[in-house]
């Protein structure tokens, strides 16, 4: 029951459903014929930002080894503790990882662990497709890591590096 | 005055439009016309499946480009679009609800879509065609009260809807349900009001002779420009007929789930969407019929008068398509454009603006082509259909400019008058009191 709705006098122009109804179709009738905004995804793919922080990757040296020395510093700044990492050391002192492990799910990609990489060997990837069948698939083991081949964050533009 | 009345009198017994042209063709044998009857049967209903299929896609269509979108476009093209729908609605499980009446539950989707289809038997779709083996006319079954049939059939359409709702058992269902009745029934009547004075002009409910009438001054003689307002209030019903939006309360998603087809899967269900689509053809070209001239070619006599070839038949088939198409368009047009009506607004909107315009319509229509006879213009003269038409624009001006101000849709349309304000306190008041009392006692 209607009691009491407070009915507010409006000019005719902003009450009018012909003009309003008129105008609106005309506003349809003109997106009819722009450009369409759709993105065909399998064929066409949206171009990634370069700062777009995605899967990572592992970058290696010439010889193929991981460029990671284990120092320990991405596991300690990572915020989601998704970074598992277990040194070694060879017979020359150099330090390796024996294990190198990232739950991608885990990962909240904020870009720390790039940020903090003193020997530039952990990156987050320009990379967004990551299916797979199993959730076991989403912990990237450092095989996974250094075969990936997409390209990596750029993490800031260095002639803007504010972002602006 | 008794001049007056003995013009009255020569206009009443005027023949109005009883003049026979090319549509008492000589009758041709049975075999010919069982023949070409049942040709034109399978033409008809092949053509007209295959088109309400594609209306789902032009539908899809339609709705992506207005919004900046490009819509199916990846099984065929798009073009097979309707094919894997209807494949995967014929694989997909039927559900029968345990609570639904089976008999009548299973029947409905079959009596929503029936009656959109047989509309199409008396439906003139071009000029009749002079064949070597007799003249053969493009309609089904020209029927003389081909109209009344139309409007028969257009009622019974209601009850799949409504025999949905109530055999589903099931609380939106059947809301729906009454909805789509209480919808239809109320637009039903501004609807056959509506198309009263385009009868009056053909003097005739036949659609062949509506047809001719629209096609002697052509456009100007086309109802749509001597009866403009029967023309509005026409599509506007139409939309309401067909519940498709601004009037599509029977299946308002966001307050009833899907309405009356809630509980309706596969098969069942897109026998409603096709009923839908169906209703839409079948009232678009009715409005072409009525109101634009049939198959009329406009701006030329030459597609009205004998010899009828082939090719006149197939260009005034072609236009008849093309009008059916534009009205089309212009349903999914609307539909992508206005909200949903309020129930109330709806309501307000078919009883009290529609129907008294309807006839009001009436009554000025009638007056006007009886003023226009004593003048002693008959009505295949210009002047007749020119003066309709000033009469027409000066009354879509009135209209418009005396309905929208901001009457059509109200923001609050049913406010209380104060003395029932009044009552209804004091019988509250009254309520109160007896309550407070019988605590008291106890």
């Amino acid at each position: 029951m209607a009691i009491g709705v407070k009915v507010v006098e409006r000019p005719i122009e902003q009450t009018s459903y012909l003009r309003a109804a008129i105008k609106g179709m005309g506003l349809t009738l003109k997106h009819m014929f722009q450009e369409k905004v759709t993105v065909q995804y399998p064929e066409e793919k949206w171009s990634l930002s370069p700062r777009w922080r995605g899967t990572h990757r592992m970058l290696t040296t010439e010889d193929g080894k991981a460029k990671c020395v284990a120092c320990g510093l991405c596991p300690t700044v990572c915020p989601a503790n998704c970074i598992k990492l277990v040194p070694g050391e060879d017979e020359q002192g150099n330090r390796y990882p024996l294990v190198f492990e990232i739950d991608e799910f885990r990962c909240i990609f904020c870009g720390y662990c790039q940020e903090v990489c003193p020997e530039e060997a952990i990156h987050v990837g320009r990379h967004y497709e990551n299916s797979e069948y199993s959730r076991e698939g989403f912990v990237y083991d450092l095989e996974r890591l250094m075969a990936q081949t997409h390209p990596v964050c750029e993490m800031w533009d260095p002639a803007d590096p504010k972002g602006e | 005055m008794t001049a007056a009345f003995a013009a009255l009198q020569a206009a009443a017994r005027q023949p109005t439009v009883v003049q026979h042209g090319p549509f008492s063709a000589p009758p041709q044998s049975l075999g010919v016309f069982l023949v070409a009857t049942i040709i034109k049967m399978l033409i008809v209903f092949t053509v007209y499946m295959v088109g309400v299929a594609l209306l789902t896609l032009a539908e899809r269509k339609v709705s992506a480009w207005m919004q900046d979108r490009l819509g199916p476009n990846r099984v065929g093209k798009g073009w097979l679009q309707p094919a894997a729908d209807g494949l995967k609605n014929i694989m997909k499980e039927e559900t029968y609800p345990d609570a639904a009446y089976t008999p009548v539950f299973v029947l409905a989707p079959a009596m929503a879509f029936i009656p959109a289809l047989v509309t199409w038997a008396v439906i003139p779709f071009g000029a009749p065609w002079d064949s070597p083996w007799g003249t053969i006319e493009l309609a089904l079954a020209p029927l003389p009260i081909g109209f009344l049939f139309i409007l028969a059939l257009a009622s019974l359409g209601i009850y799949g809807i409504v025999l949905a709702g109530w055999s589903s058992n099931n609380k939106y269902s059947l809301l729906g349900g009454l909805r789509s009745s209480a919808q239809m029934v109320s637009y039903e009547i501004a609807m056959g009001m509506a198309t009263i004075p385009v009868l009056l002009l053909a003097g005739n409910v036949s659609l062949n002779q509506i047809v001719e009438q629209q096609a002697r001054v052509a456009p100007l003689s086309w109802n749509v420009a001597t009866c403009t307002i029967a023309w509005m209030i026409f599509l506007i019903s139409a939309f309401a007929e067909t519940n498709r939006l601004p009037f599509d309360l029977p299946e308002a998603e966001s307050e009833l789930i899907a309405g009356y087809h809630s509980e309706y899967s596969a098969m069942k269900f897109s026998l409603f969407f096709i009923a839908e689509y169906a209703n839409l053809v079948t009232t678009s070209a009715l409005m072409a019929t009525l109101f634009f001239g049939g198959w009329d070619i406009p701006f030329t006599a030459w597609d009205n008068v004998a010899p009828h070839t082939g090719l006149k038949t197939i260009l005034t088939l072609l236009f008849f398509l093309a009008k059916i198409l534009f009205f089309v368009f212009f349903y999914m047009w609307i539909r992508w454009t206005l909200p949903r009506f309020r129930y109330d607004q709806l309501m307000a909107l078919g009883w009290k603006i529609l129907l008294p315009l309807a006839l009001t319509y009436i009554v000025v229509m009638a007056s006007a082509v009886l003023g226009l006879q004593i003048a002693g213009f008959g009505p295949a003269s210009w002047q007749f259909n020119g003066g309709l038409f000033a009469l027409n624009v000066v009354l879509v001006a009135i209209v418009l400019w005396v309905l929208d101000r901001g009457r059509i849709v109200s923001p609050a349309y049913s406010r209380l008058d104060p003395r029932h304000l009044a009552r209804l306190r004091a019988v509250t008041a009254a309520r109160t009191q007896a309550a407070a009392r019988a605590e008291a006692r106890t």
